[in-house]
């Protein structure tokens, strides 16, 4: 890149940004390590904490927590994936249509709507219409704000194959059902799985719609967390952050990885 | 790449099932999403029954509440209430300094990313957005770990001799606005990234040619082109920290409410209003569509 692009200051800034970014990060996994139960000083390197998490007096509801919030990213982010292929579909190859724009706008109103506001319009909406407040109540909020996330990566995959491949198979007597299953689906592959990653990336983080929709006794790690965090931060609460964060950067990478592979095809 | 633009809606083999491929979509959004948002709307307007729930009556009491100030008993001639007014004012100022915050950040890591070699380009963007995936209250939880009183950053800062004594950040304004930043950082830096990328430097050059220096070129070359990045930037970071929950309520402590704490209170705290919490919820949503939709319009007046 030619000098004039360079600024001086601008790499200090931006060393700056991924310190801020990562510092916490890092010493909550350091502090996680440390044997000492005051959060303060440094012990030494010990695995206690995730003993503790695994079997001390918390570990049952942590354990519920873990469970509840796989279950539900699961199911959410297979859903989200679904609807989101099925809308691409509708979005890219079915022509211009009646309803299109607001079809667009629709699959992205929920990254309109923030968050606190979904949250509490759902809320009054399953307890006015006397709906039971549960895992089931979970699911559908989860399901309805993954849908855009899924969507993006998988439009953005369909939109990089060319027609020609379903207009080949129909030319030759595939019906249209086979060239989608045999031909386009096989090549959106890539996107998709990357759509149900962060799908399910994002599932495993709400906090806010969850808090508001749960019913009474059922948790998901972030809200269990965030009610022991209200009791002070804890070193346990460590261990299973950096095991989140752990879940969290390899399903990221492997998504980012997944549309990589997918660009090099087209 | 030829292949994206020739493609892309102009193929139409799906045509015939093209309503039911949309229709899942309709009905999982329309029914869990614009519905609620409705119903939210019809909440606003009724009356508050003791202990949560609605009095099926219709009532402007939760937006009067929100606007007006009729003494203890409300008979008092009305004046205008500045406790709400003044919890969204403080929240707009907080996000707009957190934004502030993030450009300030975000526009050099930005402009430093572009202008990389294209192979490096990618890891750099890649590390810029990891954090944004990590749980969102896991990054919160950890950021007051740092700035607590005797945590890690008053630590490293007294080893170094820049503190006496470890000074107090949690549960300050300043502490929020750094959680917001924290938060939605990565959210300011990809469409500044995507615009720096965009601008032709050539324009550079030729204003280093007619002896602009470099921070003029910056100032009047370099800006307005890349403003819609900075824009979208802008919005992307201001529209959720307006309603942010996690960063208020952790790092912000009870004196340093914003939108979000005060909705959330009249449902699962103590206050219990929910008409109440309808309307201050609806308040919020019509300014983040106002905001929405300006920025649509102004998009398209660039675009002709």
């Amino acid at each position: 890149m030619s000098p004039i692009a360079r600024y001086p200051g601008f790499l200090p800034v931006t060393i700056l940004c991924l310190v801020i970014l990562y510092a916490p990060l890092l010493v909550v996994m350091v502090y996680s390590f440390n044997e000492s139960t005051s959060i303060t000083r440094w012990g030494s390197f010990s695995l206690v904490w995730y003993a503790e998490v695994f079997s001390g007096p918390e570990s049952a509801i942590f354990k519920a927590a873990a469970w509840n919030s796989l279950i539900i990213a699961i199911a959410a982010a297979t859903s989200a994936t679904v609807i989101a292929t099925s809308a691409a579909l509708a979005m890219l190859r079915a022509g211009t249509f009646r309803g299109k724009t607001a079809s667009f706008a629709l699959i992205n109103l929920p990254l309109m709507v923030p968050e606190i506001v979904t949250a509490v319009a759902t809320l009054i909406f399953f307890s006015a219409i006397g709906f039971q407040r549960g895992l089931l109540t979970i699911l559908l909020a989860h399901i309805v704000f993954c849908i855009p996330f899924a969507y993006l990566p998988i439009a953005a995959r369909l939109q990089g194959i060319e027609a020609h491949f379903e207009e080949a198979a129909m030319d030759l007597y595939a019906t249209r059902w086979q060239a989608l299953r045999l031909v386009l689906l096989p090549l959106m592959l890539p996107g998709i799985m990357a759509g149900f990653l962060l799908a399910f990336i994002i599932s495993l983080d709400d906090f806010i719609i969850t808090n508001f929709v749960k019913g009474a006794g059922i948790e998901t790690l972030p809200t269990a967390i965030f009610g022991a965090v209200k009791q002070g931060i804890k070193p346990n609460i460590m261990a299973i952050s950096t095991l989140m964060l752990l879940v969290s950067v390899l399903v990221v990478t492997a998504s980012y990885f997944l549309s990589k592979l997918g660009n090099h095809n087209s | 790449m030829a292949g994206l633009a020739e493609s892309g809606g102009s193929s139409s083999a799906f045509a015939p099932a093209r309503l039911w491929l949309m229709l899942p979509s309709w009905v999982l959004i329309g029914f869990f999403l614009l519905l609620p948002v409705l119903m939210m709307l019809i909440y606003s307007f009724l009356t508050k029954e003791f202990r949560g729930g609605v009095i099926w009556e219709f009532s402007l009491a939760s937006y009067d509440k929100f606007f007006f100030d009729r003494g203890l008993f409300g008979d008092e001639p009305p004046r205008i209430e500045w406790t709400y007014l003044g919890i969204f004012w403080r929240s707009a100022w907080q996000a707009g300094l957190a934004t502030l915050l993030c450009l300030l950040v975000g526009f050099p890591t930005a402009w430093f990313i572009a202008t990389r070699p294209a192979r490096s380009r990618a890891i750099w963007l890649f590390l810029v957005t990891v954090p944004y995936w990590v749980n969102l209250l896991i990054r919160t939880v950890s950021m007051k770990f740092m700035i607590r009183d005797n945590g890690p950053v008053n630590e490293w800062l007294m080893a170094l001799g820049v503190l006496d004594a470890p000074i107090t950040m949690i549960n300050t304004n300043f502490a929020v606005q750094l959680g917001l930043f924290y938060s939605y950082l990565p959210f300011m830096v990809l469409p500044i990234y995507a615009a720096v990328e965009r601008y032709n430097f050539a324009l550079s050059e030729a204003a280093a040619d007619l002896y602009a220096s470099r921070w003029q070129t910056l100032r009047l070359v370099v800006l307005p082109v890349v403003k819609p990045g900075i824009v979208a930037g802008s919005i992307l970071v201001f529209v959720p920290s307006l309603g942010a929950f996690l960063a208020p309520d952790l790092l912000g402590g009870a004196k340093n409410w914003m939108i979000g704490s005060l909705i959330e209170d009249q449902f699962k705290g103590a206050a219990g209003n929910w008409p109440f919490g309808a309307a201050v919820a609806m308040v919020l949503l019509s300014i983040v569509l106002i905001v929405l939709f300006l920025y649509a319009r102004s998009q398209n007046r660039v675009s002709g």
